[in-house]
């Protein structure tokens, strides 16, 4: 029974990776601005925040399974301070970055109709950074490191997060690609062309 | 009257709002919502209150927003 916690915590840590690739590969969907993934646009944009609602609480289940794990012996403040564990505390480390950059991440989105969007956007770009440090964390930290399934788990989250992330910057991404060249006047477009000759 | 309020300084004619609130938008050549009533300000029949509320919440641009709710 003691070990139920360990292994809890193990489970609760490659579900929560997998919610979060979905998330991410969502949320580029919701930026395209288009129907994605055969969801309409509204869809993508509600399964985006509802799984990453559900991944944190995967996290939180995977934190807590940790604290009152006897084996693990995660002290509390290494919830939230990174780099400073016992145990592997680089590893370690980029769990607890994860986990606070994930915090600022949701909290702000929460929050994102009293914010406003230019806070809330710069925000949301630490996704970018959420992510490969999560995966980072359970490839070196994990207690199943090194086995097949999570190497499995861990290539394919990455094949698909590369794969949005290439088509995010992609030239056919947005879904008025025309709409870039209207932001010029076109009585100033001549001395645009001019300009970048 | 709830009244929807889109700000066009913010709107980005991402369309979410017109797949929640089809009753009411309709979206223009360029993506961006207008009225299908016309008005500049359209009113929110009681029955679409919560897709209204909906739409609101999921506008990416926080371009829109719910105003005189008197109750």
């Amino acid at each position: 029974m003691t070990d139920a916690l360990w292994y809890f915590a193990r489970g609760s840590g490659v579900v929560a990776l997998v919610l979060l690739t979905v998330v991410v590969v969502l949320g580029i969907g919701a930026r395209s601005g288009r129907p994605a993934f055969g969801l309409p646009r509204f869809a993508v944009s509600l399964v985006h925040r509802n799984a990453a609602l559900l991944a944190v609480v995967f996290l939180v289940g995977h934190v807590i399974g940790l604290l009152f794990d006897p084996y693990a012996q995660l002290r509390f403040f290494d919830v939230v301070v990174p780099f400073v564990g016992n145990y592997r505390p680089v590893w370690q480390g980029f769990g607890t970055l994860g986990l606070d950059l994930l915090a600022a991440i949701v909290i702000t989105s929460l929050l994102r109709h009293r914010l406003g969007v230019r806070a809330w956007r710069a925000v949301h770009w630490l996704a970018y950074l959420c992510w490969p440090v999560a995966l980072l964390h359970g490839l070196g930290n994990g207690a199943d490191r090194g086995t097949w399934w999570l190497w499995a788990t861990s290539l394919t989250c990455a094949a698909a997060v590369t794969a949005a992330i290439g088509w995010r910057l992609s030239a056919t991404f947005d879904r008025f690609p025309a709409r870039a060249e209207r932001r010029v006047a076109p009585r100033l477009r001549p001395h645009l062309e001019e300009a970048s000759r | 009257m709830t009244r929807l309020h889109i700000d066009w300084t913010l709107c980005d004619g991402r369309g979410l709002c017109t797949e929640l609130l089809e009753e009411m938008l309709a979206e223009d050549d360029w993506g961006f919502p207008l009225a299908r009533d016309g008005s500049a300000e359209p009113a929110v029949p009681a029955p679409l209150e919560n897709a209204a509320a909906h739409a609101v919440s999921r506008c990416p641009m926080l371009a829109l927003r719910l105003v005189g709710r008197t109750s």
